[in-house]
């Protein structure tokens, strides 16, 4: 893989090298944040002064279907020991999808001193770097935290049946057999926490990970992601684009791609996704 | 019979009296025990029909006869960071490999959530509740067959 300059992206510093992270574990102007969906990663050995941010415990409200508020937040990142200034690198688990997605709900409080380490925990570990299992613990920070912004880059149900009356394009980012429905219809296994199957009616399917080297867990230059989301779907930076998937964590990394790699300027992502939508009553469905 | 059956319970009755912390640095231990199918049971590639729904961490199960009767448990995590998905399938190995037929099939998916918390994402859950489910279905298959017969 080229290195990250090379790759022709939009906004290549949003992105930092493996390397680039081994030279700065002692700078304290920046701050590692693992991300995971397994909450056994972490603690089985992480990027040594890391600190974990949970989406479960961390980045959702603890009693509705919503994200902390400014308070939380505020709280989150004293704890965490940051401060507006600080550079933020995010990194986790399966190619930095729960990553993405810390660093979407971490731009919803305009936190964008913020960063992907690119590979992610699977390129760390292939290459051999050092691993601890010690939770650092750091001093409180006062972080004044503005409101929670949700006008830019998420999107709302009522804002995503507009959308498509007015045929603008969505993108659903799940399997083909979660975009199919055909998952639904399997006996005895799960099925995705909703009533129906299918998909937002005139979505196109991209599965997330497409915009991913498997090998390490690095994201694909930029030719080839325009490959994928431009000559395929025939987006450009300029479309008015919903992205989804069931919860709004493998669509936030879609997101992440197409907002800071590719430059596009107007990305949403629906986080009520499908566990919303195929519950919803009466919203248009296709198969 | 306990609520799982086998020596599932036992494994939920000391991970449930855990708190948080001491769970995780338990079921990483256990993570550690993991070991894959071995080769003469099963070899890369691996079959589609042995291949968990839902599981992000391409966990595979196969489920052999046991020599008391039941079922023997493989398993296979082709996700290296897969930590959860091998220590589900070492307490699957160890709770219920030899267990009766009829305990294995009416084992709860909720187990999952016993034995990791009410902490997890959707997506992890599913893919532990496939596990378990798809165990579930290799012991009602194989009582379906008559094999539980004694």
């Amino acid at each position: 893989m080229k290195d990250i300059d090379e790759r022709g992206y939009a906004n290549p510093d949003v992105l930092v090298s493996t390397e680039w992270v081994a030279e700065h574990l002692d700078d304290s102007s920046v701050r590692f944040v693992e991300s995971n969906e397994d909450p056994l990663v972490y603690p089985a050995g992480h990027i040594p002064g890391a600190v974990e941010v949970d989406w479960t415990r961390d980045l959702n409200d603890q009693l509705r279907r919503d994200y902390l508020g400014h308070e939380s937040f505020a709280a989150l990142a004293s704890r965490i020991g940051i401060t507006p200034e600080t550079t933020v690198v995010f990194y986790g688990d399966k190619n930095n999808w729960w990553a993405c997605y810390a660093f979407w709900v971490f731009q919803l409080f305009g936190h964008s001193n913020a960063k992907v380490m690119d590979g992610g925990s699977l390129k760390w570990k292939q290459e051999g770097r050092p691993v601890d299992r010690q939770k650092p613990s750091f001093e409180a920070t006062t972080y004044d935290a503005p409101s929670r912004d949700d006008s830019k880059i998420r999107a709302f149900r009522d804002q995503v049946l507009a959308h498509i009356d007015a045929a603008r394009p969505t993108v659903d980012v799940r399997s083909p057999e979660e975009f199919s429905g055909e998952r639904m219809h399997m006996p005895d296994y799960p099925n995705e926490g909703a009533l129906r199957g299918g998909h937002i009616p005139g979505a196109k399917n991209v599965p997330w990970a497409r915009a991913i080297d498997p090998a390490d867990g690095t994201f694909k230059d930029a030719e080839a992601l325009r490959g994928i989301y431009q000559d395929e779907l025939g987006l450009t930076p300029d479309s008015n684009l919903v992205v989804y998937c069931r919860i709004g964590e493998r669509s936030s990394h879609t997101w992440f791609v197409l907002t800071y790699l590719l430059g596009f300027r107007n990305v949403r992502n629906y986080d009520g996704s499908w566990t919303e939508w195929g519950n919803l009553v009466g919203v248009p469905i296709e198969k | 019979m306990g609520k799982h059956g086998g020596k599932l319970d036992e494994w939920v009755d000391l991970l449930s009296g855990m708190d948080r912390g001491d769970r995780i640095d338990l079921l990483i231990d256990v993570a550690d025990r993991f070991r894959e199918v071995p080769p003469e049971v099963a070899q890369r590639p691996f079959a589609e029909e042995h291949k968990v729904p839902a599981c992000e961490s391409e966990a595979y199960l196969w489920a052999q006869p046991h020599d008391d009767g039941g079922l023997q448990l493989y398993f296979a995590v082709e996700n290296p960071q897969g930590i959860s998905a091998k220590a589900m399938a070492v307490i699957l190995d160890e709770g219920l490999s030899g267990a009766p037929l009829e305990e294995v099939a009416s084992v709860s998916d909720d187990v999952v959530y016993e034995v990791f918390g009410r902490e997890l994402s959707m997506g992890k859950s599913m893919g532990l509740m496939g596990m378990v489910s798809m165990v579930a279905s290799a012991a009602r298959r194989r009582l379906a067959s008559g094999a539980g017969e004694r």
